[in-house]
């Protein structure tokens, strides 16, 4: 059963082949077994889940059953949920059970989903290798020496292993698209705007994004259904309709524009990497996509702009973890200043604690021209690239990050060479465009992902193409050999 | 050397909504601690704020009642400080995008001369919580009912020039807010709240002093003395050479004086920039102008429409429209009484005399309107005396009924009928003869002044109620 994508897993429910109880119990016993190994989940809600679970089968049992009806999934422990603890990957939070659910997580238990509990992740999401956690770095299913990707790693390693079909992740500058590339899996960061942010902890207002994480195309189609939609609660949520996103799935690529910017291909892309992408590229190509060479000019603004928005936002996001009403509080406090400098002092883990000095600095009387107010004139710049291309092109295909997975401990000591890790995947984030990565081959056996670009809200074109490749490869269905056979 | 002072106010004014400006919860005033705290207001992670409307509609109401610009797109900020009684550890506000841009706002000074004060701007924002510093044995509370709070912070141009003019600017300000029904004004309970920033230069010097700024003065008397001392100590340190340090102080009203804040809350660099949680807010023409079709007369129209209609001097009718509802209570009674002079001057004299004696508000005033102006009408129709009326009047707020049971209980109706007052008049001159005689020798100068004791006789014997013009009268007859 873990190996079974969402959708056959829905069917197998509906033919009573296996009941949701079944289903949960099977892999609640798979992480019991497994996830020592791997360090994907921060909190298991066994119990929880097998009282979903049987409310599950009951409607299964009555017929009202919908598509994602007993499914068991995990949720990002930056998703706020009721009466379970929610870390945010942060000493500060490890005390924190919130007394509300996250709006994603009301509507995925609307859906009938099965929450087996909360993954790992890189501490407020801040990390591209899920070493920043204070619950320890989440190890790759394909090679436990190395990293999963982040932030959402511990997500991607639980559905790469088979811990659980689906998860939700965040993405604010790459966060669900590069572990799902560095695991092999099918992620999707949606429009900003698309989903609602209500109940995420915040990292970076501007940019972060709520999306599914998934073994396919269709899986995440299904997920964002019940995800997607407007939030009176969140004012950047959007009022337009949500279509059907599995309704489009099957449409023939005929037709198909799809944009390689320059700029994603050149220096800077491992080989072999690039390899695999091209090998991609073809094979859309070959059911009947037209591939065209655009140009993001300004592109090496990135970096830069990504660095100074996200730390800005973020440093004053975490500025209410003051250890006053909720959260990590230092002992016997003197006074005010040191109730403050010891519980973020201890609370916080060096990579939070840097983005806070940078955002804080950022934002400074005197620099505040010189860094954010030219940061937001280059998000513009960036954005309008983007707007540019799609006036040619549907979609936009590159790498979803420079190489494979690399080695735990590789890169945590040099912020930079980190960094660079999200090359190709920031820009999406300071666009507001959805973005995705698709398994697209291995590299010594590690999994690289394609990623698909689109226009915003075109979520349902992403995913049809990101489908149709998947209906001629297979990719997707590869699976780490600690995952162990089927079952 | 002689100096002019200079002020420039801040005022922080809380809108009149049902719910907070970002999240649902009450904003009663004096609930129990923190029992008006939702988990946005307490900034639970993943918390967002949703922007309340109805701020958006009094704050422009405000904008178009002083005929200022309204931002066609305004902009919420974050301003980044940290304090246990501001949950986020950021205020919402806004910096460079207020809703009310610049306008202008009359004033009105007790000689009846008027002055314009610029307004700079006026924004929303919301309102931290409290700390209290009592009864928690060397801990602080924080009470975060107030957290969130619409706030509408309403700032002038250094126009101002003594703290008459403040207090001036801060009543008509007051007025101007509560018949736009868009605060309840209530200073006690800190919906209106006065930073003072204040300087000296030489008279004749154009360029600024350097400033202190007084927190949160919350009462008319205190902004005065607050910039009464401020002054005084200002010039005291001018005038031995010395320089006004920049600086933000407080007003100890128990001491009357200010006194500096710790230096330390001077330096904030307060990093604002654009609130990324939520949208600009875009007003078109038809949302602004459905505003402006709800705006009431405002007091200035009304004291332009009460010297006009009412013929009233300038600065009784600036008095009268200070209030809404003393506007309204005027109104009412001069339209039933029939005389708005004379229903003017009881309103002004008596009734608000009465009033801060008992320090009572036009709200609560035991008399009502239709009270005030049978009274009046019966002055009017002679049945009593002015004098008799103020003795009716205090039986009516004392709540001994309407002016003529008053007048029917204690027998106040005056004596007009000639033969009870000639019967009167021949006891009082039968009684006096001496009088009579020193009044009969006396010329015309003198007898003036000598029937006066008669006319007091004759009043004694009626107590009060005799119909002076007729006693008078037959005086005049009768002394021959």
């Amino acid at each position: 059963m873990h190996d079974q994508t969402v959708a056959q897993l829905s069917r197998g429910l509906r033919e009573k082949r296996f009941s949701s109880v079944e289903l949960t119990r099977h892999l609640l016993d798979r992480i019991g077994q497994l996830d020592s190994q791997l360090n994907s989940f921060i909190t298991v809600t066994g119990e929880q889940a097998l009282a979903a679970a049987d409310h599950a089968d009951r409607i299964l049992a009555a017929g009202g059953a919908g598509p994602l009806t007993g499914i068991p999934i995990a949720h990002k422990d930056i998703f706020c949920t009721d009466g379970v603890r929610t870390s945010c990957g942060s000493r500060m939070l490890d005390n924190f059970v919130p007394p509300y659910d996250a709006t994603v997580v009301r509507q995925l238990a609307d859906a009938g989903t099965v929450c087996l509990g909360k993954t790992n992740m890189d501490e407020f999401a801040m990390g591209s290798s899920n070493e920043n956690s204070y619950y320890g770095p989440v190890k790759n299913p394909w090679h436990t020496g190395l990293v999963p990707g982040g932030s959402s790693g511990g997500s991607a390693a639980a559905v790469a292993a088979g811990l659980v079909p689906a998860a939700t992740g965040t993405d604010t500058g790459g966060s669900i698209r590069q572990p799902a590339a560095f695991c092999g899996i099918t992620g999707l960061k949606p429009t900003y705007g698309r989903v609602s942010r209500l109940g995420i902890v915040a990292y970076a207002s501007s940019l972060d994004q709520g999306g599914p994480m998934a073994r396919s195309a269709e899986d995440c189609a299904l997920l964002l259904n019940a995800m997607a939609g407007h939030d009176p609660a969140d004012s950047t949520s959007t009022r337009r309709e949500v279509p059907d996103y599995c309704a489009e799935l099957e449409r023939p690529l005929e037709g198909l524009r799809i944009g390689l910017p320059k700029e994603y291909f050149g220096e800077g892309l491992d080989a072999a990497t690039g390899e695999c992408i091209q090998a991609a590229l073809r094979e859309l190509e070959s059911q009947g996509a037209t591939l065209v060479e655009v140009e993001l000019p300004n592109s090496h603004l990135t970096i830069p702009t990504y660095y100074i928005i996200a730390p800005a936002e973020a440093s004053t996001n975490l500025s209410r973890f003051d250890g006053v009403r909720y959260g990590h509080r230092c002992d016997s406090p003197e006074n005010l200043h040191d109730l403050y400098t010891r519980t973020r002092e201890e609370g916080f883990g060096d990579e939070v604690k840097r983005r806070i000095l940078v955002g804080t600095y950022a934002l400074s009387a005197g620099y505040y021209d010189a860094y954010y107010r030219k940061a937001q004139q280059a998000r513009r710049l960036i954005r309008d690239d983007f707007l540019a291309c799609f006036e040619s092109v549907d979609v936009i295909a590159g790498p979803t990050a420079p190489g494979p997975a690399f080695g735990i401990g590789e890169k945590i000591s040099d912020p930079v060479a980190m960094y660079l890790e999200d090359v190709y995947t920031l820009a999406v984030n300071l666009a507001g465009l959805p973005g995705m990565s698709v398994p697209a081959g291995l590299v010594d056996g590690k999994p690289v992902g394609l990623q698909l670009i689109g226009r915003h809200f075109d979520e349902g074109r992403l995913l049809n193409v990101a489908h149709r490749f998947q209906q001629a490869t297979d990719w997707h269905t590869r699976t780490p050999d600690i995952a162990g056979g089927a079952a | 050397m002689h100096f002019e002072t200079v002020i420039g106010l801040e005022v922080h004014l809380q809108l009149a909504t049902q719910s907070k400006i970002f999240s649902g919860s009450a904003t009663a005033f004096g609930a129990e601690p923190n029992t008006q705290a939702s988990a946005v207001d307490l900034a639970m992670p993943g918390m967002l704020p949703v922007l309340n409307e109805q701020a958006v509609r009094f704050a422009v109401m405000f904008g178009l009642g002083i005929g200022a610009e309204i931002g066609r797109r305004s902009v919420f900020d974050r301003k980044n400080y940290f304090y246990p009684d501001l949950p986020k550890g950021y205020q919402i506000s806004q910096f460079s995008d207020p809703v009310v841009g610049r306008g202008t706002f009359e004033i009105q000074l007790e000689d009846g001369s008027t002055r314009e004060i610029g307004i700079t701007r006026a924004h929303l924002e919301e309102d931290a919580g409290k700390s209290l510093h009592e009864d928690f044995h060397g801990c602080s509370g924080i009470d975060l009912n107030r957290a969130g709070t619409p706030l509408l912070e309403i700032v002038t141009d250094p126009d101002i020039r003594s703290a008459e003019e403040a207090v001036a600017y801060l009543k008509a300000l007051h007025s101007l807010v509560t018949y736009l029904g868009i605060s309840d004004g209530n200073m006690a309970e800190g919906s209106m709240r006065c930073d003072i920033n204040i300087s000296l230069r030489p008279v004749g010097s154009d360029t600024l002093g350097t400033r202190a700024e007084i927190k949160n003065v919350n009462s008319f008397r205190f902004v005065e003395k607050a910039i009464q001392h401020e002054i005084e100590r200002q010039s005291d340190i001018l005038e031995d050479g010395g320089k006004v340090v920049q600086e933000t102080r407080l007003y100890d009203a128990d001491r009357n004086e200010t006194r500096p804040m710790r230096s330390k809350e001077v330096a904030n660099d307060y990093r604002y920039f654009p609130e990324p949680d939520l949208l600009p807010v875009e007003l078109d023409d038809a949302f602004i102008e459905e505003l402006r079709e709800l705006l009431p007369e405002l007091p200035r129209e009304k004291r332009a429409r009460f010297v006009s209609d009412y013929g009233l001097g300038d600065y009784d009718a600036g008095v009268l429209a200070a209030s809404r509802p003393l506007a309204d209570y005027f109104e009412a009674v001069a339209s039933e009484a029939g005389d708005a002079k004379i229903a003017a001057n009881w309103v002004q004299v008596e009734l608000l005399g009465r009033l801060n004696r008992d320090e009572k508000d036009i709200t609560d005033c035991p008399v009502p309107a239709p009270h005030l102006a049978q009274l009046i009408q019966r002055i009017l129709d002679n049945s009593i005396s002015g004098k008799i009326a103020k003795q009716v009047f205090e039986s009516m707020w004392n709540g001994e009924g309407d002016a003529d049971s008053v007048i029917a209980a204690k027998g106040l109706k005056q004596v007009s009928d000639s033969g009870e007052l000639e019967a009167m008049v021949a006891s009082v001159i039968d009684g006096n003869p001496e009088q009579v005689e020193q009044y009969r020798a006396a010329d015309e100068g003198k007898r003036k002044k000598l029937v006066g004791f008669f006319v007091g006789q004759v009043m004694k014997v009626s107590k009060g109620q005799a119909n002076p013009q007729m006693v008078n009268q037959l005086l005049a007859d009768k002394l021959g």
